[in-house]
């Protein structure tokens, strides 16, 4: 009985706490975000939702967007688009937001967009995949480059090698997949050849065997290697264990340091594009992005002591599209929101320099994208690209 | 005679009564929402309930049915063009038939190797869902077209809360029928001693592959109607998490007890949205008042409190 009463009581107290939580102040500009921050994508999520935190609280220490302060209301998914859509339905209809940033994943990112094209709110998406902005929808928008953008950069550097055959091995993961549906879709625009594909599951420990296949195989020039997290690290410890000579690719899915530090000695001259956010010490002082890239990796790593990804980058691109948008349009008020966020032109962000219109709802081009090339174990920027 | 039919029937007319009133203090479309969602997992809970409750068997992959039944009705319309409704049937029929084919066998399996056995069978339901990305859209997912029933189409939360609402209902009665029929009692009694039930000739197997196939059912009916509700489905509707979740729920509400599922899917729906003000320590605060009802209430919210119930009457 007592036990019960406890229960009664709590359950009470847990009860007032969100009734007051969801009174607090209604002047301020209330903007959602659903964020894989825990579970599998919370590599995704965790760096987007601090980037937001951090940013919001920076914005309104300096006065807020058009007078007004503006409230982030930030919700986890835990990497399940059904609760992401459920939790799109709660900022929709209890929180009332007037804007919406992210949706860490595709999955996520598809699964809410009718909520917010239903309630008519603009929605900036933080995930990869290309159908969330093609067909344009009028109210999604997207930060983050594509798949397809990182095919097209990595098959222009081939071709500028004059390397025109190559071979296809991709992980079966969400990336990898995507990536490689991707790759195949504009090889024969971009005077492409795959000669051979192979695949590998995102927790296999040895790809010889394909790796063996490639090498058999006459005429293919160079390798490309979509894929995310240590399969590529171990594709390329092999193809050098093998000896293959081949030129290979890795993609934008692992420009991290913890690609050198996992393949070791064996990933000298490999190349792979990537974002100017992680190569923002290395960019020459002259380029357009520099400053940006550089303020923000260094203000994410001196608030959270964590190194800066991409995903976070993302969120801040996401986050002052919008506040650009709203100070352009002098309100908050969702239409003209989103007209203005459809009008960026020129937004230098972390993930490139932003031109959007009524028919690119992402706005960004192969300048998104930088190729490296891995020289004494540390990332070297290809000159002209 | 009269008194006893009266009696059973109380809790399916509580529960008819509490779904039907609920709405008028529901204030926007994420109550109905909630609801909708609670009402679909507690589908799916009442057939598992009925495996491990009555007949006494774990399953740690009865998502992979949840999983059967969301693909049919994306993959039915989306490439065959046959109605939603028929593909709901389609894929209940074909979770059916898959439940038979793998129970057979692994349902001859006792104890911890019956729920890896079926733990295997989730997860590779999960991952050929994720790796057939040319019918399944791989891990992103694919649409799902609007159910549309006699030129209605099923739009909206409010549309899916009494959709959800009235099927519940009915599997809750066909599951109280089914405990009531000789099949049901012959569960009970291998629930209780399977050698006892073997002795009084009860063909063990046969009737333990009879429920694994109607529950299965349950699951895929409860899949179906997330993912046409939703609009989009992601493989993780099969995932290993989500056959936990439905599992955590049947032990919380009650082994046995079938308002007992309706409550484990009421408490593990709802707590989440609420626990949402504590920010990071959400999941902890989650996984203590889970801990902290099982401590208290043993054998689950509703035989528990029951129990209590039925003490302080005297």
């Amino acid at each position: 009985m007592k036990v019960l009463q406890r229960f009664t009581v709590a359950a009470a107290a847990s009860l007032l706490a969100i009734l007051s939580a969801s009174q607090q102040a209604s002047a301020q500009i209330k903007i959602g975000a659903v964020l894989s921050a825990t579970g599998p994508a919370s590599f995704l999520g965790d760096p987007e939702k601090k980037t937001l935190e951090i940013y919001v609280e920076e914005i309104n220490a300096k006065g807020g967007v058009n007078g007004q302060k503006l409230q982030l209301v930030v919700y986890d998914d835990g990497g399940s688009a059904d609760n992401a859509r459920t939790f799109a339905t709660r900022l929709v209809e209890e929180d009332k937001i007037v804007a919406m940033v992210g949706g860490s994943t595709t999955g996520s990112t598809l699964a809410m967009i009718p909520v917010f094209e239903d309630a008519q709110i603009p929605f900036i998406s933080l995930a990869g995949a290309i159908q969330i902005v093609e067909p344009v929808r009028k109210w999604v928008f997207k930060t983050p480059h594509t798949d397809k953008m990182a095919c097209e950069k990595i098959f222009a550097d081939l071709k500028s090698r004059k390397l025109t055959t190559i071979a296809l091995i991709s992980g079966t993961d969400a990336f990898g997949k995507s990536m490689r549906d991707q790759c195949v879709a504009v090889a024969p625009k971009a005077g492409i050849t795959i000669a051979i594909e192979e695949s590998y599951g995102p927790r296999d420990s040895d790809m010889t065997p394909q790796l063996t296949n490639i090498r058999n195989k006459v005429g293919a020039q160079a390798v490309v290697n979509p894929g995310f997290g240590q399969g590529p690290a171990i594709v390329t410890r092999n193809y050098r264990q093998l000896g293959i000579t081949l030129p290979l690719y890795q993609s934008h899915g692992v420009a991290s340091k913890q690609f050198i530090d996992l393949a070791g000695p064996a990933a000298e001259g490999v190349r792979l594009p990537a974002a100017a956010l992680l190569i923002a010490n290395i960019l020459p002082a002259n380029d357009p992005q520099k400053s940006v890239v550089v303020n923000y990796s260094q203000k994410y790593q001196q608030k959270t002591g964590q190194a800066v990804s991409t995903f976070g980058g993302h969120a801040y691109d996401g986050l002052m599209i919008l506040v650009e948008a709203m100070q352009r349009a002098k309100s908050a008020d969702k239409s003209k929101v989103r007209d203005e966020i459809e009008k960026t032109k020129g937004y230098i962000g972390t993930g490139g320099i932003v031109n959007m219109s009524p028919t690119d709802h992402m706005g960004l081009d192969l300048s998104a994208f930088h190729i490296l090339e891995i020289k004494d174990g540390n990332w070297a920027l290809v000159p002209g690209t | 005679m009269r008194k006893i039919i009266d009696m059973r029937l109380l809790p399916v007319l509580a529960i008819t009564a509490i779904v039907v009133v609920l709405p008028y203090f529901f204030p926007s479309a994420y109550y109905y929402r909630i609801g909708a969602l609670v009402l679909i997992f507690a589908l799916a809970v009442v057939g598992l309930n009925l495996l491990m409750g009555f007949a006494g068997q774990v399953s740690l992959g009865h998502a992979g049915f949840l999983g059967i039944g969301a693909y049919s009705v994306a993959i039915g319309p989306g490439y065959f063009g046959a109605p939603s409704w028929l593909c709901l049937f389609v894929g209940a029929m074909l979770s059916g038939v898959v439940a038979f084919l793998v129970g057979r066998p692994i349902l001859r399996l006792k104890g911890h190797y019956l729920a890896v056995a079926t733990l295997g069978f989730g997860l590779l339901v999960a991952i050929v869902l994720t790796n057939e990305a040319g019918f399944t859209g791989g891990p992103d997912g694919m649409s799902v077209p609007k159910l549309v029933l006699f030129g209605w189409s099923a739009r909206g939360a409010d549309a899916w809360y009494w959709i959800a609402g009235a099927t519940f209902i009915g599997g809750f009665l066909l599951a109280l029928n089914l405990m009531q029929s000789p099949t049901g009692r012959a569960l009970q009694a291998i629930h209780d001693s399977e050698i006892a039930a073997l002795v009084l000739g009860v063909d063990v197997a046969r009737k333990k592959l009879t429920i694994f196939t109607i529950s299965a059912m349950y699951a895929s009916v409860a899949g179906s109607y997330l993912a046409l509700f939703n609009g989009h489905i992601t493989p993780d509707v099969a995932g290993f998490l989500r056959s936990i979740e439905l599992v955590a729920m049947v032990v919380l509400g009650g082994m046995g007890s079938i308002v007992g599922s309706l409550v484990g899917a009421v408490v593990l729906v709802v707590l989440p949205q609420a626990l949402t003000v504590f920010h990071e320590y959400e999941q902890a605060l989650l996984g203590l008042i889970v801990m902290v009802f099982m401590i208290f209430l043993r054998r689950g919210i509703v035989p528990s409190l029951a129990t209590k119930f039925a003490g302080w009457r005297k």
